[in-house]
């Protein structure tokens, strides 16, 4: 999946390496490296979205920063939409839309919407193109009440609302979202998922993602990327994941009483607690010979079988990674 | 103003002519950067950046003029904190009829065309001491993303209306001295002074930026750069017999500050140069502006080049 098709966007084994000073005693200070990314190639095809996750620190906005230009990689090659984005960082600025969760894109002192008229005028946005994309903005955003407020005095998620138009004001054929639902509330995080797949579904905008919020990926992204310590651990979709993560899927069953632990070929018990007993086994497998199995040997009241959730997988993930 | 671009010209790479230029070069196997940058595309980069410049300082100028009364009282007290520095100058001239030999008229010449300079690089430019906090605080990295050369967008954010009050007060001390200095007057002379005033602003300009420049390394340098531009001016207000000549012959080659204003105003007001120059150094200062914005530019486009943005 990851190597097919024309990538919109490229990556061939891009590293970045940071030199960093750290206090080693009183006086002397150690020069050591940070390689935040590693060796990282994907391709992105247009019109995808992609979810980009890994633990803090895993090298996500580092990556981001690279794709947008403001960093320049210390190896690899790197391409968005044909550009090398920080050898020509203002010619590729005209195509990509950014939103850093973090940090506002928007000027801190100004009304929402000189910021807005400030953007038209910057990347030369023709007038009627311009206002058509403010109004669908406005609109789908909830923004209405909020233009002439200054940003500085605009909440966390009304600010990252302000801040998804502004990226989205001069039609950028990719968009990336470092943390977009960061401090949003449910309902303000259910109107961004939505405007964002409808982005993708109607205008076909490229998207990658960053987020610790699983559900963002559940509900928009078919495709996810998984990197740790600069690396990327995993490329595919969503379901592949429980294979790689070697998920197990969960059997509970409620005996006639308590019982020792069930010992069957295929599974291991895993709690105990009273009649019921959980048991793990492999999510690949199907749960049926092994029902049988039990329901042949042990007194069985009843049973229901759970499926693995992404969090768990995610973090079995991350904490296998770091035992490594 | 025009320099601000140039220095960013070719890191800014933009416009048809540059693309044409990069697209040659890939065809050569060669990376785009590292291929000879035309003429063309500085061009370019520097219509781009004076245009960016312009949009957003006249976004500014529409957010303060929506408070008419505060502008009004800020570039009122901004022409007032200066004046004081010229105050003190009268102060002194109430105890001596000379200043190193100077007399009222003849350094109020100095301090009307070192402040006028001044007030219109710091008029341009004088937000630029700003840079360091957002190369520490990473709030740099927004400036990237835009279309536009940084240099332009740090240039103009918040740019000061109010600042019209230092030029408003240079303009009036050099008015009062060109009413009563005695000058012999010929047509090279009356050329020297608006050159002098631009190629001084233009020098003033480069040292912003090049002071600028620094703070991409040293982040709390924003003290350096004032005492070099804000310490300068108070320098250049004074008669340089004042000072000693090795404290003179250091500001005058190894910060070209001089050009702003001593070496060509000795000239205008008929006086021999305490260096023993010849006059046609008096001519220089258009020549040491474009040096010195060539110099800041490399500094700023090896400051850009070095910036690392933060972790978060
Ligand atoms: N400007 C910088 N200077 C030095 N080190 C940096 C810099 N930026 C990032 N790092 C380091 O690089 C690594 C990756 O950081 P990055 O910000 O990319 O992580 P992340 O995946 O975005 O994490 P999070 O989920 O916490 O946002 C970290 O170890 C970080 O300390
Ligand atoms: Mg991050």
């Amino acid at each position: 999946m990851s190597t097919d098709g024309t990538g919109f966007i490229e990556l061939d084994g891009v590293e970045k390496v940071f030199d960093v000073r750290r206090k080693a005693g009183l006086l002397r200070r150690e020069k050591h490296q940070v390689r935040a990314v590693d060796g990282i190639s994907f391709r992105v095809p247009r019109g995808e979205m992609v979810g980009y996750i890994g633990p803090n620190g895993a090298g996500k906005s580092t990556t981001i920063k690279m794709l947008t230009g403001i960093l320049t990689p210390s190896g690899g090659r790197l391409r968005v939409a044909g550009i090398d984005p920080s050898r020509e960082r203002t010619r590729l600025a005209q195509r990509i839309g950014v939103v850093f969760g973090q940090r506002t894109t928007l000027w801190w002192d100004l009304p929402l919407i000189d910021s807005y008229r400030l953007m038209h005028r910057m990347y030369r946005v023709p007038d009627a193109r311009f206002r058509v994309n403010l109004e669908r903005c406005v609109e789908l955003l909830d923004l209405a009440e909020l233009l002439d407020v200054p940003v500085r005095q605009l909440s966390l998620g009304q600010r990252m609302r302000g801040d998804i138009a502004a990226a989205l004001l001069h039609d950028p054929e990719v968009l990336y979202l470092d943390e977009p639902t960061i401090g949003l509330d449910v309902i303000s995080k259910a109107k961004v998922r939505e405007f964002l797949r409808d982005l993708n579904a109607e205008r076909g905008t490229t998207v990658l993602l960053t987020t610790h919020d699983l559900t963002d990926i559940e509900q928009l992204c078919k495709r996810v990327m998984v990197i740790d310590h600069g690396r990327l651990l995993y490329d595919g979709g969503l379901a592949g994941l429980h294979e790689v993560g070697e998920s197990e899927r969960t059997l509970v069953v409620d005996l006639e009483r308590e019982l020792p632990p069930i010992e069957v070929p295929g599974a291991r018990a895993v709690r105990v607690e009273g009649p019921r007993q959980w048991l793990a086994f492999p999510a690949a497998e199907s749960a049926a010979p092994l029902v049988a199995r039990i329901a042949a040997e042990y007194p069985l009241v009843d049973l229901s079988v759970r499926e693995p959730d992404i969090e768990a997988v995610i973090a079995k993930m991350y904490a296998d990674r770091s035992a490594v | 103003m025009a320099e601000e671009a140039i220095t960013e010209a070719s890191v800014e790479a933009s416009g048809e002519a540059s693309v044409e230029a990069s697209v040659e070069a890939r065809a050569e196997g060669v990376p785009a950067a590292e291929a000879w940058i035309p003429r063309v595309s500085r061009r370019a980069a520097l219509r781009d950046g004076l245009r960016a410049y312009g949009l957003i300082v006249g976004m500014w100028m529409r957010s303060t003029m929506a408070y008419r009364a505060s502008f009004v009282m800020t570039a009122f007290g901004n022409f007032a904190a200066t004046a004081f520095d010229f105050v003190a100058i009268l102060l002194m001239f109430a105890h001596v009829d000379a200043l190193g030999g100077y007399s009222l008229p003849e350094v109020a010449f100095l301090y009307g065309t070192s402040a006028t300079a001044f007030g219109l690089s710091d008029l341009a430019l004088g937000s630029m001491d700003r840079l360091g906090r957002r190369v520490r605080d990473g709030t740099l990295d927004t400036l990237l993303l835009r279309p536009v050369p940084v240099l332009a967008q740090v240039a103009a954010d918040r740019f000061a209306l109010r600042r019209l009050g230092r030029i408003a007060q240079g303009l009036l001390v050099l008015g009062y001295a060109l009413l009563t200095v005695d000058i012999d007057w010929t047509v090279t002379r009356a050329l020297m002074l608006p050159m002098m005033v631009l190629s001084g602003a233009a020098i003033f300009s480069a040292v912003f930026v090049a002071g600028a420049a620094f703070q991409f390394w040293a982040q709390d340098a924003s003290e350096v750069q004032n005492s070099f531009t804000y310490g300068g001016t108070t320098l250049l207000q004074y008669p340089p017999t004042l000072f000693a000549k090795d404290l003179v012959r250091g500001v005058t080659f190894v910060v070209p500050l001089a050009f702003v204003n001593w070496i060509p105003a000795l000239y205008v007001l008929g006086r021999e140069d305490p260096l023993g120059l010849p006059d046609l150094a008096a001519f220089l200062p258009p020549l040491v502006a474009v040096v010195c914005c060539a110099l800041a530019g490399v500094a700023w486009r090896a400051g850009l080049r070095a910036y690392r943005s933060t972790g978060s």
